[in-house]
């Protein structure tokens, strides 16, 4: 579904990506992982056509992405930090992205509901703590069903019960078959999620691998316990 | 002793009994002539051919196209109803060639076009007391035209011509080498200049209107001892211009509209001893220009609106500009030197921001009516493309805390605080 | 894209420095009028702020309007829209706005106490300056990162266009004073949108007779129908040209 082919993105003399490849399938949840700095964040970027890279090529359902927009249709996304205009209230970006993205079949606000939203529509944007504002990102992600998820540090800032929503909320949409990457530090919330793991370091892919894989590699139980352990044998080289 | 008070005895007597007979003449033996289609004569000529002084002729209405007519003997010549005399732009119309001759209500239309000898509408030849009265003078080379004349008046005329180019027309009024004329309340559109002299003394210009002529309004060349008073000039390239000239007065006239590139309402030029009085000066490109005009007074005139108020190049001295009222000019006075021999006092000056603490209309602080961009402007005329931007207006400001490149004693001393009542 | 405009234009409005902007601009306008007798001495007296505030207040509106947007930019990029349509709504947006604000704050006065010839070219030229230096504004911030160095940049510029450039024209004038360069000053003056404005309007009014001869070159020039056509295109130039660099730049710029 989404093909990262050698991709290469330099942020002034700072290599953020160095040569980046990977497959990207319908019906699987990735985990991207990788120390802080490692261009995790980029990469997603550069997916969403937010970072322009320098070299290599992103294919989106076989067509590059490149100087394309409408592919983002298929794409939720929800930003590590989400900004919004300040001056607009909760109701208002939300109706002006449904009246952007143009979106006729039946929304999904399972989130909306949950997360009773409906009742801070008149809240305006910059009034709304870090975590409420996550919720909208996640609100939004969701809303247009697509068949893409991407969620950049999804939990960091919720609560634990509003973090235990949206996780359910993941499985169930990756029970659809819809592609779902996620980005976490939490490892051990990816747990429950994860069909693979991509894990990155200095801007390259060190490893792509099914989460059973990986554990055997490893012999480790979870998959939280398997990539401390990598992450304490990259460290030690 | 005797012999002297003999001859001047015998003299008076004699100019006496001249005097005389002149009037007894005009009373008594002068008869009229009548000149038109059903009339005693049929050309203007003819009845010129049969009068003897002091005759009138009477030329009735209708169009006369006789060529040149010179009047050489002292008649009266009355048109009645307008006749039309017509040059057929070849001839001079009429040349008056004697004494004591009056030309009253005809029309003078198409004047020969020659450079050379310069044909007129109505041309007077070494002649004194030549009167040239209502008459309406129409597209002629020059209209009238006065040489060697003397004791002349020309009154009540209106004179018009359709000139296009300088070269190729003359001017309304043109006195050359005369004296004591009066030239009133004439109507001069068209032309070169309005009314030009040329070695001409002791005359009055009074009551004339001078618009839309291709050169001057009015032009004094070479000549001393004029006045003139109360005309008005509108829309020329200069309403006035008054060169090489001496002991000139100028007063209550209006000069106006005379607008454009390089127009001005007086433009003064080497002349010396003048008086400037009540005149009032409005929305013309430079209301007075001077060069190389000394002991001028300037006294009691209003400048309104004009481009320049005055512009007082470095060679004139010791002006006197008093108690005149500088209104919405867009530069009130500019200069091109450093050096200042003029007096400027107790102006009326719009732009002056001082204050009055005693109260007697003099303000306390004296005022520099020069501007910085004024000066830059006057040694070098394009910079007038910065005018109005945020630049000059910077430039000024600046020069006005801290006068540094202005003339420090270009200043008035006692600048009113209110406009005089003129 | 249409929505994108209304977004845009309605938060501006929402805003208030907009309606500051009109208040202001109206103020100075009726009060000029109201205390000048003559219609070209008022016209001459608004030219004036209009060329020295309209650029000003253009640019570093814009400026900040557009780092503030960021927020909105970000949010859009990684929705189904157009890079070019986000960039060009806030551009079109912006520029309906400001030219809303002259109009209703000098247009009116204008158009009720100047010649209807001289009120109607004021107005258009004064629309030009205030999409042009929108357009400068959007250059600003495609070529900076942060909004303070953005802001100084726009300060700058202004700075260049308002006062600078004059101050250039005055030195190549002495400088060459004795060369017949006034044909080459047309092609000076088209270096900075605010003199061509000010010449073009100054032409217009009677006081170009002050401009003496290099005002009879410009009116020459500007005068005709080919000349009018090129300064309007030059005017048209100075909006495009910032903006579609800029419109580069945004569609490379990572965000």
């Amino acid at each position: 579904m989404i093909a990262i082919q050698n991709i290469s993105k330099k942020f002034g003399k700072l290599t953020v990506l160095d040569g980046a490849s990977a497959q990207f399938n319908k019906g699987e949840c990735i985990a991207l992982i990788g120390p802080n700095g490692c261009g995790k964040t980029t990469l997603i970027k550069s997916i969403l056509g937010m970072v322009v890279p320098n070299a290599g090529n992103i294919l989106f359902n076989d067509v590059s992405i490149k100087n394309e927009f409408l592919y983002r249709n298929n794409i939720g996304y929800m930003p590590q930090i989400g900004r919004y205009p300040e001056n607009m209230s909760i109701g208002q970006v939300i109706d002006m992205i449904k009246k952007i993205r143009n979106y006729n079949s039946q929304l999904d606000e399972e989130l909306l509901d949950l997360y009773k939203i409906k009742d801070l529509l008149n809240k305006k944007m910059r009034t709304l703590s870090g975590g409420t504002t996550q919720k909208i990102s996640a609100t939004i992600a969701f809303l247009f069903n697509p068949d893409v998820l991407i969620l950049d540090e999804p939990t960091a800032g919720l609560d634990p019960l509003a973090a235990e929503i949206l996780k359910e909320k993941i499985i169930k949409e990756k029970q659809k078959g819809k592609l779902i990457i996620i980005t976490s530090h939490l490892l051990s919330e990816l747990d429950e999620l994860v069909t693979q793991v991509v894990f990155m370091q200095d801007g390259k892919i060190k490893f792509h691998k099914n989460t059973e894989e990986l554990k055997t590699d490893t012999q480790m139980p979870t998959i939280a316990k398997a990539i401390t352990h990598i992450l304490k044998a990259t460290v030690h080289e | 002793m005797d012999r002297i008070k003999q001859v001047i005895d015998k003299t008076k007597r004699q100019t006496m009994l001249s005097l005389f007979s002149i009037v007894f003449a005009f009373i008594a033996n002068g008869k009229t002539l009548t000149v038109g289609q059903n009339k005693q004569y049929k050309t203007i000529h003819k009845a010129i051919k049969f009068a003897v002084a002091f005759d009138t002729i009477e030329i009735h209405e209708g169009l006369y196209k006789e060529g040149n007519i010179v009047v050489d003997k002292s008649l009266y010549i009355k048109g009645i109803n307008k006749p039309v005399l017509d040059g057929e732009k070849k001839y001079e119309v009429v040349s008056v060639k004697s004494n004591f001759t009056t030309i009253d209500g005809l029309v003078v239309q198409h004047s020969g076009y020659a450079t050379l000898d310069d044909p007129g509408g109505i041309k007077v030849y070494d002649s004194h007391h030549v009167t040239i009265i209502n008459n309406v003078l129409l597209d002629n080379f020059f209209g009238i035209y006065i040489q060697y004349g003397q004791h002349c008046i020309v009154k009540n005329n209106t004179i018009e011509a359709f000139g296009i180019e300088e070269q190729q027309i003359g001017n309304g009024i043109h006195c050359w080498k005369s004296d004591s004329l009066q030239i009133i309340g004439n109507k001069i559109t068209g032309h070169r200049d309005g009314i030009y002299f040329e070695f001409v003394t002791g005359t009055i210009i009074w009551r004339n209107i001078s618009f839309n002529n291709l050169r001057y309004g009015l032009h004094f060349m070479v000549s001393n001892d004029d006045a003139y008073i109360g005309n008005i000039l509108k829309n020329n390239g200069a309403g006035v211009a008054v060169m090489f000239s001496k002991r000139i007065k100028m007063i209550n006239n209006y000069f106006s509209d005379n607008w454009g590139d390089a127009a001005y309402g007086l433009l003064l030029k080497e002349i010396s001893d003048g008086y400037i009085f009540n005149n009032r000066f409005s929305s013309n490109t430079s209301g007075i220009f001077m060069e190389g005009t000394s002991r001028i007074n300037v006294e009691n005139n209003s400048f309104y609106n004009n481009g320049w108020g005055m512009k007082i190049q470095a060679s004139c001295m010791e002006n006197n500009i008093i108690n005149n009222n500088f209104k919405n000019n867009t530069f009130d006075v500019s200069t091109n030197g450093s050096l200042v021999l003029n007096v400027f006092n107790k102006n009326y000056w719009d732009k002056y921001e001082g204050y009055d603490l005693n109260k007697d209309n003099i303000g306390d602080v004296a005022y520099h009516p020069l501007s910085l961009f004024s000066i830059i402007v006057e040694n070098n005329a394009s910079v007038m493309l910065l005018y109005q931007s945020f630049f000059a207006m910077l430039l000024d400001k600046s020069e006005k805390v801290i006068p540094s490149l202005t003339p420090t004693n270009f200043i008035d001393e006692q600048p009113l605080m209110h406009p005089i009542l003129l | 894209m249409n929505r994108l405009i209304k977004f845009v234009v309605l938060d501006i409005i929402k805003n208030r420095t907009i309606l500051g902007y009109t208040l202001l601009l109206a103020i100075f306008s009726w009060s000029v009028f109201g205390l000048e007798d003559n219609a070209t001495k008022g016209v001459l007296t608004l030219l004036n702020i209009m060329l020295l505030i309209v650029p000003l207040v253009s640019i570093i509106f814009s400026t900040i309007y557009i780092y503030n947007s960021s927020e909105f930019i970000d949010l859009m990029v990684s929705q189904p829209v157009k890079r070019n349509k986000i960039w060009t709504s806030l551009f079109i947006g912006l520029s309906i706005s400001q030219i809303l604000a002259f109009v209703v704050g000098v247009g009116i006065p204008l158009l009720l106490f100047a010649p209807l010839n001289i009120a109607l070219s004021m107005i258009s030229v004064g629309c030009m300056i205030s999409v042009i230096f929108i357009a400068i504004a959007f250059l600003a911030c495609a070529i900076t990162h942060d909004k303070s160095k953005g802001i100084g940049v726009s300060i700058m510029l202004w700075l260049y266009f308002a006062l600078l450039f004059d101050g250039l024209v005055l030195f190549l004038l002495f400088q060459f004073a004795d060369y017949p360069i006034e044909h080459f000053m047309i092609g000076i003056t088209m270096l900075s949108p605010i003199d061509m404005a000010r010449i073009l309007i100054l032409l217009q009014l009677n006081v170009s007779a002050l401009l003496g001869h290099t005002g009879a070159i410009f009116t020459d020039f500007f005068g005709t129908i080919i000349g009018t056509f090129i300064s309007t295109f030059v005017l048209c130039l100075w909006a495009i040209i910032p903006f579609y660099l800029s419109l580069r730049m945004f569609n490379k710029k990572d965000l």
